[in-house]
């Protein structure tokens, strides 16, 4: 609308890359999961034929990815991870956008560029350097103590922690920048009325956090399901879906089992963005 | 009364934030550092020292593929900003209301597609028996399978491709805020369109050219998936060596040098970037 349009054919360009850049945008998603319903041994060409094997078949070599007792493992510890990962990090989201948006206290910009630090770090690191604390930890009170505790080894819990670690930079920025958008006179109001300060928060500022919460939940879920870096290192004999994943793509070779938690993957984390998105729109005009 | 109830909520909000920080990013990193000035002499026998990071500067092998990594994420950041931009401006700027959302939105979903997924697409088109080769053959343009992974161009080419929408996603936000007026002023006072972007969009817009800039050089720098599967075994990637000396020698302490000295060398560059760009942490990253 801005932009001089004076030039047609250089318009016409601008259009045909924008579409070019979609197309390229879809091209890998499109492979990953059309592949999933070929009739063939192989994720690749030719077509032999539509099929659904690779979803329900219950036999070798064709066995579909609900049968398939690795991967079907992998999504469920992806999900308890995710689950742990998404409500841990909402809730210190919670308090950290009070924190930053209603407290008072010296030294707070240092404090929150130290709340978005974890975001710049690269997720290699922060796997390793959680991994070299919960070890240090372990082996100290194994060699002092005689103490062995199995949760400090790489497994479940460490996982968990190392995603928490810079979710909840997400979380925070999401969560805080609707607390900025609230109304005070809101709450002076509901106290005016005789309400206590507790009530006030259950039935005034939470209900108006509830869309930031439920996006960065669902943000908060997504991230953690397909995170890979910080998760390789922490990840014990659990293995969530994305590490699955990678030993069969790097070392087994591919089957179209693949492609088929591919197709599901990228409809249900399409699915789930959406609704992130619209939950927040919703509301976010009142 | 009352300001005592205010600090103690204060104390309240305060202790999750601390315990996350403390707990989970300032203790592991200094550990980390304390680690990689750890030498072994003798088995179960360690002292301090700098053995890790003089090894790291004799061997060849290491730094080269320090700065392999920081120069290729440097190419692929400035790819991605160039080839994002554009794509940035039509959402916010030329889109009309109604395909801005669709687009926009187009743009989103794939970003929380997981980097394995899209990594494992582009195998399957570029690979000898993938898409691309058997689509060239069929059409006669080539008689025998070409390989298009495992090289550098490709693995350039995926890594742009995973990270570009976090630099178009905080560019969209950042051009959405822009006055039409302020673009249609710079014309009226006689600015070519090269004028107008130099002098006012892309001013306008450094924020978030900057915020983009540097989660897409944090996120490249750091990635392992799509070197390793798109540039195979050989692709030399910094994260790989880390991983290596972590999980395949089990020689920790040099591991973690390694992973420091790609913290202070990623740290370096964003900081670099922020200094000559005149803009923080604060201002950009913090706000998308």
């Amino acid at each position: 609308m801005a932009i001089a349009t004076q030039n047609k054919a250089l318009m016409f360009g601008y259009r045909a890359y924008i579409f070019a850049f979609f197309i390229f945008l879809a091209a890998p998603l499109i492979a990953a999961g059309t592949f999933a319903f070929n009739d063939s041994l192989f994720p690749s060409l030719p077509w032999q034929g539509f099929t659904l094997d690779w979803f329900f078949n219950d036999t070798e070599p064709k066995l579909g990815m609900f049968h398939d007792r690795r991967l079907l493992r992998g999504l469920y510890y992806s999900t308890v991870i995710g689950v742990m990962v998404s409500t841990l990090s909402v809730f210190v989201g919670t308090c950290n956008a009070f924190l930053f948006v209603r407290g008072e206290f010296p030294f707070k910009n240092v404090f929150y560029i130290l709340m978005v630090l974890p975001l710049v770090i690269p997720g290699v690191i922060l796997g390793i350097s959680i991994l070299v604390m919960a070890s240090n930890i372990a082996n100290g009170l194994e060699d002092g103590y005689n103490i062995e505790l199995e949760f400090l080894r790489p497994g479940i819990l460490l996982v968990v922690l190392g995603q928490f670690s810079f979710i909840t930079t997400i979380t925070s920025l999401v969560i805080t920048a609707r607390l900025k958008k609230f109304d005070y006179t809101m709450e002076e109001a509901a106290l005016n009325l005789g309400a206590s300060r507790w009530q006030v928060l259950r039935s005034v500022t939470l209900p108006f956090l509830r869309p930031a919460m439920v996006a960065a939940g669902i943000v908060a879920f997504l991230v953690s399901f397909e995170n890979f870096n910080t998760t390789l290192f922490l990840v014990g004999s659990e293995a969530p879906l994305t590490i699955t994943m990678f030993d069969r793509i790097s070392k087994v070779g591919s089957t179209p089992v693949l492609n088929a938690v591919s197709f599901a993957l990228i409809v249900g984390s399409g699915l789930l963005a959406l609704i992130s998105v619209l939950v927040q729109r919703d509301k976010t005009d009142g | 009364m009352q300001s005592d109830i205010k600090r103690l909520s204060l104390i309240l909000l305060f202790a999750p934030f601390a315990l996350w920080i403390v707990l989970l990013i300032i203790v592991p990193h200094i550990g980390m550092v304390v680690l990689s000035l750890k030498e072994k002499v003798a088995p179960r026998v360690y002292e301090y020292g700098f053995g890790n990071y003089i090894d790291f500067i004799q061997e060849p092998i290491y730094w080269n593929t320090l700065l392999r990594t920081g120069s290729m994420s440097i190419l692929v950041t400035i790819l991605a900003l160039l080839i994002g931009f554009p794509i940035a401006y039509y959402i916010a700027k030329i889109a009309g209301n109604r395909s801005r959302g669709a687009l926009f939105l187009l743009c989103l979903i794939p970003l929380w597609v997981s980097d394995l997924i899209r990594a494992f697409g582009w195998i399957l088109l570029l690979r000898e028996s993938g898409v691309l080769s058997s689509f060239l053959q069929d059409t006669g343009l080539v008689s025998q399978p070409i390989e298009f992974l495992y090289n550098d161009i490709t693995v350039i080419v995926g890594l742009v491709y995973t990270v570009i929408l976090f630099m178009i996603v905080p560019l969209v936000s950042t051009l959405d805020g822009m006055g039409d007026d302020m673009i249609e002023a710079g014309y009226n006072l006689g600015g070519s369109g090269f004028t107008v972007l130099r002098k006012i969009i892309v001013p306008y817009a450094m924020p978030g050219i900057v915020s983009g800039c540097i989660v897409v050089f944090m996120l490249t720098a750091g990635s392992y998936l799509t070197p390793i599967l798109l540039g195979g075994k050989n692709s030399s990637w910094f994260t790989e060596q880390i991983y290596d000396q972590f999980i395949t020698r089990f020689n920790w302490e040099s591991g973690a040098a390694f992973g420091f000295l790609l913290l202070a060398f990623t740290t370096l560059v964003v900081w670099l970037g922020l200094k000559l760009t005149g803009q923080t942490l604060a201002n950009t990253v913090a706000k998308s």
